[in-house]
């Protein structure tokens, strides 16, 4: 009799035995992968110059597996594809990825589903570097970029830095303090930034662009820049998830399971961070994306931590593209600031949704 | 033999002293119930041996292991809580958070194995909340709940058991099916179990020894018999008490008696 039960609560190979519905997660992961495949493709056929989606898949496998490439395809889609659209496309799925996925962490690590990745000063710190480098008019960096992310990405650590230290009660950094600080130093340094633009107004417009998402540079450069911040992010907050989980309960019961508490934080922080600001650096202040994507995944996947980062990063990904293939194909001609899709898109499918929804699913 | 000794602890917040040289051994397979006003400093001598508090200075061992000293989970392999505010995250199952007890002794970064969910669902069977497995946090009763996190608990495979005053907030069925099932755990697992109470009849029955705190020290230990006498209980709670003989245990019965004038000695 004992035995029986624990056939269905499955095997050593799962990871998660206990926890029901195995092969529904397996669904959603696949559901999600697919959805990226098919906006991925999408995004690469469609623009001025539309590009059939088999040209595109024939193109691709040819130069992946070193053959000849398809004659009947004039040489300017190799240029719009591999020059043009693929590292847009690429660039996008990696801030997406990297907002859904930090979005995911801080609601947990907040245990408040209203957190997103800016709430602990990445945003305005971000503004504040990004302006800084334009208020100055510094120069290119060493490293052959643009000022103006790497003032970003330098001014988002900083302030989420001195928010932490701030927040910091004896040995111990409270979440509700974190959240204080974070709005208190995200004020200052949000009036900081209106006041250098009011001094210049010919930055005003650059930096005001950037902030709604402007991408900057081009080509496949911050690509590899921003790669390697989110793929350690990722591996971290992934190897971290189930203590994630734990403190769903509260902070006493994590400590009292035997979680160190304040370590976990500040490691949930840091990758949060360092893969939220990376992705800043370049996309801009997107919004709803952190916000809005984990929650569309949790009605879905249910709250393990360590299936729903994964999901939010894949299902980031492919929506920010899709946001993205509208901001630039709509008007066009005029290209819109994504972050204007993602809220106009985001906000009422995600209203519908929480509407059909019956219970919680935090 | 396991046991959980505390020699001269002394624990505050600030520069208030809650818990002031309390020095307390239970010993495995017993239950000493930890009994006192409110504001005695009882949760937070809990939440010190737990590690959720630091002590100012004493020693608190199990086993020889100090467990002011060890880390997190070192102590979660030695001390499982069962907290008296019982907050679940609404969307986890409670096979979910049974197996959130295998946390000490797991790796951060490792997934559960096989033992791990046989130890679970072992867990589960002794408290009867197998059959409460796919049910969410937020459709469980008061008294489920309770059940649930003393499975967690016991999925730590602790050497002491600490509750919370874990009879509050349930009706009698389940304030005496929580007893029960402590007394039962002491044994089985040679558990050594401290748990604070406000009903002291309910402690002089349940529990092998009883502490007396007031004001963060401990005033009397020992069999009920010899702590819940009359005088004491008057001088540790400011209101005059009648203690008979309980008619089924012969433990002590304590009723307290009316002042009629309507002046409480409190108020």
């Amino acid at each position: 009799m004992a035995r029986a039960p624990l056939n269905a609560l499955g095997s050593a190979d799962t990871s998660v035995s206990l926890v029901p519905g195995r092969w529904h997660a397996v669904g959603v992961f696949g559901a999600c992968v697919a959805v990226l495949i098919v906006a991925i493709v999408v995004a690469v056929a469609v623009g001025a110059i539309p590009i059939p989606p088999i040209a595109v898949v024939e193109i691709t496998l040819s130069r992946l597996l070193a053959l000849p490439r398809p004659a009947a395809y004039p040489d300017t889609y190799d240029k719009i594809l591999f020059d043009i659209r693929m590292p847009r496309i690429a660039i996008t799925a990696l801030i997406g990825a990297a907002l859904a996925a930090s979005g995911s962490t801080y609601q947990g690590l907040f245990r408040n589903p209203l957190a997103d990745p800016y709430l602990v000063g990445v945003a305005s710190g971000a503004g504040l570097g990004a302006t800084l480098a334009i208020a100055f008019n510094l120069p290119a960096t060493p490293l052959g970029l643009g000022a103006v992310p790497v003032g970003a990405f330098l001014g988002a650590i900083v302030t989420v830095a001195v928010v932490v230290l701030s927040a910091q009660v004896g040995r111990t950094t409270p979440v509700s303090t974190m959240l204080l600080a974070g709005v208190a130093i995200g004020s200052f340094a949000s009036a900081f930034t209106t006041f250098l633009m009011l001094r210049s107004p010919d930055g005003l417009r650059r930096a005001f662009n950037w902030l709604l998402g402007g991408y900057t540079g081009g080509g496949w450069e911050p690509f590899q820049i921003i790669l390697p911040y989110l793929v350690i992010g990722l591996v971290v907050l992934q190897l971290n998830a189930r203590a994630l989980n734990v403190l769903q309960l509260d902070e006493e019961q994590a400590r009292q399971l035997g979680i160190n508490v304040e370590r976990l934080k500040l490691t949930l922080v840091t990758a949060a961070t360092l893969m939220t600001s990376a992705a800043v650096a370049f996309g801009g202040l997107v919004g709803f994306v952190g916000l809005v994507v984990p929650h569309v995944l949790r009605m879905f996947s249910g709250p393990d931590y360590r299936r729903l980062i994964p999901l939010s990063a894949i299902g980031g990904a492919a929506f920010l593209i899709m946001a993205d293939l509208v901001a630039r194909t709509i008007l066009a001609p005029t290209e819109l600031p994504v972050g204007v899709v993602t809220a106009l898109t985001g906000a009422p499918f995600f209203v519908l949704l929480l509407r059909r929804l019956k219970r919680s699913v935090f | 033999m396991t046991t959980l000794q505390l020699s001269h602890i002394s624990a505050g917040y600030g520069k208030r002293i809650i818990v002031c040289d309390v020095t307390l051994t239970v010993n495995a397979g017993e239950v000493v119930a930890l009994v006192g006003p409110n504001g005695a400093g009882k949760s937070t001598l809990i939440r010190v041996i737990s590690g959720v508090v630091s002590a100012r200075s004493g020693q608190a061992r199990v086993n020889g292991v100090d467990l002011l000293r060890a880390s997190p989970a070192q102590r979660a392999k030695l001390v499982a809580v069962v907290p008296q505010m019982i907050h679940l995250p609404d969307a986890f199952t409670v096979g979910e958070i049974v197996l959130m007890g295998r946390t000490p002794h797991l790796p951060f970064w490792a997934a559960e194995s096989k033992h791990d969910c046989e130890v679970a669902w072992q867990a589960m069977r002794r408290t009867q909340t197998e059959s409460l497995m796919d049910r969410r946090a937020d459709e469980l009763s008061g008294g489920e709940r309770q059940r649930v996190v003393i499975a967690r608990a016991l999925a730590q495979e602790p050497k002491v058991l600490l509750l919370d005053e874990p009879t509050a907030h349930l009706d009698l069925k389940y304030q005496v099916g929580v007893l029960e099932l402590a007394r039962s755990l002491a044994q089985e697992h040679a558990l050594a179990i401290l748990m604070t109470m406000h009903d002291l009849n309910q402690a002089a029955v349940y529990a092998d020894r009883v502490a007396l705190m007031r004001q963060g020290e401990i005033v009397a230990q020992g069999t009920a018999k010899a702590v819940f006498t009359a005088e004491q209980l008057s001088s540790v709670y400011g209101v005059r008490v009648a203690v008979s003989e309980h008619p089924a245990h012969g433990t002590p019965l304590i009723a307290p008696i009316a002042n009629g004038n309507g002046k409480h000695p409190v108020l």
